[in-house]
């Protein structure tokens, strides 16, 4: 990364540039086939957050975002790429399900929700811990053990979900649905007082579980001896040798950390919503988790509001397809994949114009970097 | 009377210049790093640039061969004006540059990299045939013999500069950029290269001659500016100038330039290393049956050309790269060197490490001063309560710790990339010597650091001598080496070659470098290390 930017270009303005151009083509692509794009971005915005219900779940979405988004950034922060969170997740969710379906009959959610997330945050560390050792001790790359655990994943849910855990095979492949005692409480009363009402949306309590481990993911990275050794391995590994720093530990913590994120990511949708385990509730979540990473720049303070975006680009997309029958569901698939182009794989793009138009007020980096061997 | 009479008569002796910089100015962001630049050089001559790190001496060569557009200013080549671009078009105005870390490919022959970037079209065939035509006529011109057919990576470092001359000769050059071509060469490599830029010289090319070391320049070059700060401060006849008159020139004051040193009074041996035996990453042996010992209250320094051993033995040491074979006694202790070793338990037992590559090993560029103050002591009971670290304390540390070094900027939370070479290095210096070790080693501790700090790094060495401290100290520049050690040894291919006192001139040593004397050394060796 040559040249820096004033903080507030980093983190603020860059993302935001590269949101406007992903909206702007996809405003091209509206007009190609004879809408008005302006049109389709008001219905987009309306149905995202015109109504409590259309908030309710475009926060929704959000909730599973950050969770995903959270656990690729903290693998982000030991150097390792982490592209298995769907699979975690799907693992995760597993967790949940058997935690429901063992407890929901006899305790009341507030007993079965901390269980669930145990189980979740296990199940899903334990799917990351096989590929984080095998690139410990190893060497083999997260890239391509943790995309090929996704597969391992799937084909393990549909064999679990249409064999030993399937409730009838008229039903389809799925659980039987969870008893009272897992179902977890939306989350009216939060929004009701302010005049919000959520309607039938299942926005729910893990919403708020997101936001805590938002805020537990912060203070490890940036105010624990364990974040300081994360960052540290993640950003110069030399140095972390040097200081002593086991990469082995870090590499085994930091993905099985990751893997745990992910997992809990299942009790929105599978606990939050469904309340049955069925096939396919991640919804490439966890993909999506790598762009809300990227986006917010690995910081909870930026994943949150990258994961809002995600999660109104799902409903407002879906609200979009539904009043603008020109506009297919594969549309909004080309948009959501166009924003996440922009902002996760271009997102170098605008950079060195930047850097070149902010120079005057950016530190000296460059000068150090380059200048200093004269 | 005509305007241009008028100037020439203004001008007594139009000097014949092959460049000419006027008014080149260049900021990045608050960084002024050249500020209003003159400079002429003169056809045939070679020139010098001198200055500390960071003087603006690269910014300036690098606007002249394109890499960076100058703000505003003129460059004029053979008198012409002419715009650079880029480094292509530094090559059409007949300037050629040999940078300091050579661009080569490694595994490819020297004809292919003197051709590479001038190929001649798709197909190789006929430009093959004109490069090697050309290199031959090339290498007789200028006394440059290389074998065009022998692959990179395994020629010695002074003949890969041969080719990196080659390659900006082939390209036409009449004027060659060198930036600190010496930094990587022994010292008989650096008289070879002298010859080689005399008969450059003889041949009517125009050489400008980039270093920070004073020596180089007063041996080789006819006319010598000085950089200080981004500004020219000077320009020299080279006979009419002197060592002294040039550092205070670059400093801005006077330096003393030998270290001010008492006796040593070495007591106990602290560290001891025996049969020590490091193989590289490629299975390549670069430790090879090592042994010394140092004491309490002497520095012994290893002298040796990059890339002898060196490296391998300071990090087998630190716990870094394991040992094949050896033992490593710290204090008295054993500790581990071969399979795992740990270098946070050598740290508890008393060991610091200044490592050679403060940028890579040493610091964590994108981090704050105050988190590399802490690097490898960041589970010091003094910097955390429970897993969470004292913030609050860790700051308070390095802020004492930039008041004791004077490193500047005085800013515990800016990155640690924003600061100067010099300073990165105090910020190693002082979190390994506040902790008070009882063995200190040292590598490069003034690689890429400018005069001012040298000293006070020489300085600061010399009082944890005074203080007690073993201290292991391995340097690439000889005249370091010499002015710090009580006891110098030489490494050459892996091995300890032989022991000399610091009174060993410096040609004696250099053959050692060498490897010339090796045999005999190695034959008296068991008597040299005791």
């Amino acid at each position: 990364m040559r040249g820096e930017l004033p903080k507030w270009v980093d983190y603020g303005l860059l993302p935001l540039v590269n949101l406007v151009v992903a909206f702007l083509i996809a405003g091209v692509v509206v007009l190609l086939i004879g809408e008005n794009p302006m049109t389709a971005a008001y219905l987009l915005a309306r149905g995202a957050f015109g109504s409590g219900y259309g908030l309710g779940y475009t926060l929704f979405y959000a909730t599973t975002f950050i969770f995903t988004g959270l656990a690729v950034a903290v693998a982000f922060h030991a150097g390792l790429f982490n592209i298995g969170g769907e699979g975690q997740a799907y693992i995760g969710g597993l967790g949940v399900g058997l935690a429901c379906l063992s407890f929901d009959t006899l305790l009341p959610w507030w007993l079965t929700f901390p269980i669930a997330i145990g189980a979740a945050a296990l199940f899903g560390a334990a799917w990351a811990f096989i590929p984080a050792i095998l690139q410990a001790k190893r060497g083999s790359h997260t890239v391509i053990t943790t995309i090929m655990f996704n597969f391992i994943a799937a084909a393990v849910m549909v064999y679990l979900l249409a064999g030993p855990l399937q409730k009838s095979a008229t039903l389809g492949p799925r659980t039987r649905d969870f008893a009272e005692g897992a179902h977890l409480p939306k989350l009216d009363w939060l929004f009701s007082p302010v005049g919000i009402e959520l309607g039938s949306s299942p926005l729910n309590i893990s919403f708020l579980l997101a936001l805590l481990m938002g805020v537990l993911v912060w203070v490890l990275i940036w105010r624990m001896r364990f974040g300081y050794e994360i960052r540290t391995q993640g950003t110069n590994p030399t140095a972390a040798r040097y200081a002593g720093i086991s990469e082995t530990k870090i590499i085994l913590a930091a993905m099985t950390l990751s893997g745990a994120l992910a997992g809990m990511m299942a009790l929105n949708p599978v606990m939050g919503d469904q309340s049955r385990l069925q096939l396919e509730f991640t919804e490439g979540a966890g993909f999506v988790g790598i762009a809300v990473a990227l986006m917010g720049r690995s910081h909870p303070v930026g994943i949150v509001p990258a994961a809002i975006l995600f999660g109104a680009l799902y409903q407002g997309g879906a609200e979009l397809a539904f009043d603008m029958p020109n506009i297919t569901r594969d549309m909004i698939v080309l948009i959501q994949g166009l924003v996440i182009l922009f902002a996760g794989a271009l997102e170098h793009m605008f950079r060195p114009a930047m850097v070149r138009f902010f120079a005057p007020v950016a530190p000296r980096v460059r000068a150090a970097a380059t200048g200093d061997t004269g | 009377m005509d305007k241009s009479t008028v100037e020439s008569a203004g001008t007594p002796a139009p000097r014949d210049l092959a460049i000419e910089l006027i008014g080149i100015d260049k900021r990045f962001g608050p960084v002024h790093a050249n500020k209003n630049i003159d400079l002429a050089v003169e056809r045939g001559t070679i020139h010098g640039i001198i200055g500390e790190n960071g003087a603006g001496k690269s910014t300036l060569m690098s606007i002249l061969y394109g890499f960076y557009h100058a703000d505003s200013g003129e460059i004029r080549v053979g008198g012409r004006p002419v715009h650079i671009a880029d480094s292509q078009a530094a090559i059409a105005a007949g300037i050629g540059m040999v940078h300091q870390h050579f661009m080569l490919v490694h595994n490819f022959t020297v004809l292919e990299n003197i051709m590479l970037g001038a190929e001649d079209g798709a197909i190789l065939n006929r430009g093959v045939a004109r490069a090697r035509a050309e290199l031959q006529r090339l290498e007789k011109e200028y006394a440059l013999e290389v074998d065009p057919d022998a692959v990179i990576e395994e020629l010695p470092v002074g003949l890969q500069q041969r080719v990196e001359i080659l390659k900006a000769l082939y390209r036409g050059a009449d004027i060659l950029i060198l930036d600190e071509p010496t930094g990587v060469l022994t010292p008989a490599e650096a008289d070879h290269l002298f010859r080689i830029l005399a008969q450059l010289k003889q041949q009517g090319k125009t050489v400008i001659f980039i270093t920070h070391k004073l020596r180089e320049i007063m041996a080789i070059t006819d006319t010598v500016s000085v950089m200080r700060r981004g500004e020219m401060v000077a320009t020299r006849r080279t006979a009419d100038t002197n060592v002294e008159e040039l550092a205070e020139l670059m400093v801005g004051r006077r330096v003393l330039l030998r270290v001010e040193k008492g006796r040593s009074h070495p007591g106990a041996v602290k560290l001891s290393v025996r049969g020590l035996s490091v193989r590289d990453s490629r299975g390549v042996k670069m430790v090879d049956n090592v042994s010394f010992e140092v004491r309490a209250g002497e520095i012994v320094g290893i002298a040796g050309v990059a890339g002898n051993g060196q490296s391998q033995l300071l990090e087998a040491i630190a716990g870094i790269r394991p040992a094949e074979s050896g033992e490593v006694f710290l204090d008295g202790r054993p500790v581990a060197v071969t399979g795992y070793a740990d270098p946070a338990l050598l740290r508890r037992l008393g060991l610091a490490h200044v490592p050679e590559d403060r940028h890579h090993m040493g610091l964590v560029l994108p981090f704050e001063e105050n988190e590399n103050a802490i690097l490898g002591y960041h589970g010091g009971s003094e910097y955390v309560s429970g897993p969470f670290l004292d913030i609050d304390a860790i700051r308070a540390d390095a802020r004492a710790k930039i008041d004791k070094y004077d490193i500047r900027p005085p800013d515990c939370r800016l990155r640690t990339a924003n600061f100067s070479g010099g300073n990165q290095q105090k910020i190693v210096l002082a979190r390994e010597m506040e902790r008070d070790p009882i063995v200190l080693i040292i590598g490069q501790p003034t690689r890429g650091v400018d005069v001012g700090a040298i000293e006070f790094i020489h300085r600061r060495i010399i009082e944890m001598r005074d203080a007690g401290k073993a201290i292991l100290l391995v340097s690439v520049e000889l005249d370091e080496i010499r002015s710090l050690s009580d006891r110098i040894l030489v490494m050459f291919a892996g091995r300890v070659v032989g022991e000399r006192g610091p009174e060993a001139s410096e040609g004696e040593l250099g053959l050692l470098m060498a490897g010339i004397e090796g045999e005999r050394a190695v034959a008296a060796r068991p008597e040299a290390v005791s």
